[in-house]
């Protein structure tokens, strides 16, 4: 049911550039108003997400601890698992960031006879780490579209990207191992009952969204050729806030590969992927464990109005004494000093 | 907010990083290098559009159905005969590899590997 409302959003978002290109001839809408309103959102709702997190306060230090907390001078104490000091979190952060630490001691819980066991299962991992990265390789090639003198990195990039010269234009490794990572991330979540169980329609569609992109990317580059010239006089354009429609017939798979990007980044910052700066913010991951060298204060906590006993017996001392409830003088003379 | 430093600092890394395209291009806009078209010749041997769009494909059946299967002419839409030659067919009309051939492909970051066998017409001249 989830995967069936996501494939029918899916297929709505494909067929609205469809209609509106296609039928209705709003070229100039789709190629440039839509793109820079899905990008000013993509920024200004990341940004909002950012200072939102950034305001709510951390109340307790919940830091995930895996390993030997930092104690006396003797004792090793594990510096990724259970971070004393920020330079030690800086470094687990990196690695969480850019590879995926936490993914990476995935366990899997299953019956052995009648035996529960937990095993390793790097698949998960494996799946992320395939479909991030080759997304970043993805995303840094794809400045050839946007810059006019472009940096040697790219083309290196590119170079490397293209090594095995399969087909002309040859093939990106990177597009197939998205592809790969992607199917995996896809398939986990229909084959694997438990999954299956927890996947919601705001994890398919994101998912099936970026398959669909990379699909119309990959149909461009091997298949369905666009005018390549026309296309980066209309991205170009776009980069350097002059935007015109070029000359040139821009195909009609450039502009749904162009919607659905759009819909992706209007997307992100209110979906699951806003992880990408969600991560950062992490009280488990980015908070280090020295609860014993220093305190952490609660940034709930403000002055509590109170009264000690001194001031209550003071205050109340008249009928107390009617009562013949004893004073206590001790007390007496803290409260008159 | 907490952690303002470093989160100030986490959102310029995220701006400049995303905004790469806009960034990399300041200070130094220009119009895009547009390839030389051939002044004597107009139409190609196919419909321009079409050469625009897949002349790499073109090229690279010309190169199967010549170098594997050996035949030599190619009969466009117009039944029109040609020579399935990549520097005596192209390269006669669009005779100049780098205002034509390379300025979008530089542009692009396409990187053909036809010029590790084939002669550009401007190498040919020196040899002559």
């Amino acid at each position: 049911m989830n995967l069936i409302f996501s494939l029918i959003v899916l297929a709505i978002l494909i067929l609205i550039p469809l209609m509106g290109v296609g039928v209705l001839g709003l070229n100039s809408l789709f190629a440039i108003f839509i793109p820079y309103l899905a990008f000013a959102i993509f920024f200004f709702g990341l940004i909002y997400r950012i200072i939102g997190w950034a305001r709510s306060p951390q109340p307790y230090k919940i830091t995930t601890t895996c390993g030997q907390q930092k104690s006396l001078s003797w004792i090793k104490h594990s510096r990724l698992e259970s971070p004393a000091s920020s330079w030690e979190v800086y470094l687990r952060m990196f690695f969480e960031v850019f590879l995926f630490r936490s993914l990476f001691r995935n366990l899997r819980a299953d019956f052995d006879g009648k035996r529960l066991i937990y095993g390793s299962a790097k698949w998960l991992w494996l799946g992320a780490i395939l479909f991030h990265l080759s997304f970043l390789v993805i995303m840094i090639r794809h400045l050839r579209f946007f810059v006019n003198d472009i940096p040697s990195i790219v083309q290196k990039i590119s170079a490397v990207d293209s090594f095995f010269q399969l087909g002309l234009p040859p093939i990106y490794i990177t597009n197939l191992l998205i592809l790969a990572g992607l199917g995996f991330l896809l398939l986990r979540r229909l084959v694997d009952a438990k999954v299956n169980y927890l996947s919601y329609a705001s994890d398919y569609f994101p998912l099936l969204l970026i398959i669909s992109i990379a699909l119309t990317g990959i149909l461009m580059r091997l298949y369905v050729k666009p005018d390549l010239y026309a296309i980066k006089q209309l991205t170009y354009g776009l980069a350097t806030f002059n935007p015109a429609l070029p000359k040139g017939n821009l195909s009609m798979l450039f502009y749904i590969h162009l919607f659905l990007v759009s819909s992706l980044a209007a997307y992100f910052p209110f979906s699951k992927l806003v992880h990408m700066v969600g991560v950062f913010f992490s009280p488990t991951r980015n908070m280090p464990n020295d609860n014993r060298m220093s305190r952490h204060i609660n940034p709930w906590e403000y002055p509590v109005k109170y009264v000690t006993y001194a001031e209550w017996q003071e205050k109340f001392r008249d009928v107390m004494e009617e009562a013949g409830i004893p004073i206590d003088e001790e007390w007496a003379n803290v409260a008159q000093k | 907010m907490y952690n303002t430093n470093k989160v100030i600092i986490g959102i310029i890394v995220f701006i400049i990083f995303f905004a790469m395209p806009f960034w990399l291009n300041f200070g130094k806009v220009e119009a895009l290098p547009k390839p030389e078209l051939p002044k004597e010749e107009k139409k190609c041997i196919e419909d321009t559009d079409y050469m625009k769009a897949y002349h790499m494909k073109f090229l690279d059946e010309w190169r199967k159905t010549k170098v594997r299967e050996g035949k030599v002419n190619y009969i466009n839409n117009e039944g029109k005969i040609y020579k399935m030659s990549l520097q005596r067919t192209c390269m006669k009309c669009h005779d100049n590899k780098e205002k034509f051939c390379d300025r979008c492909h530089k542009n692009l970051v396409v990187q053909p590997d036809c010029w590790k066998c084939h002669l550009a017409p401007e190498e040919v001249k020196k040899w002559q």
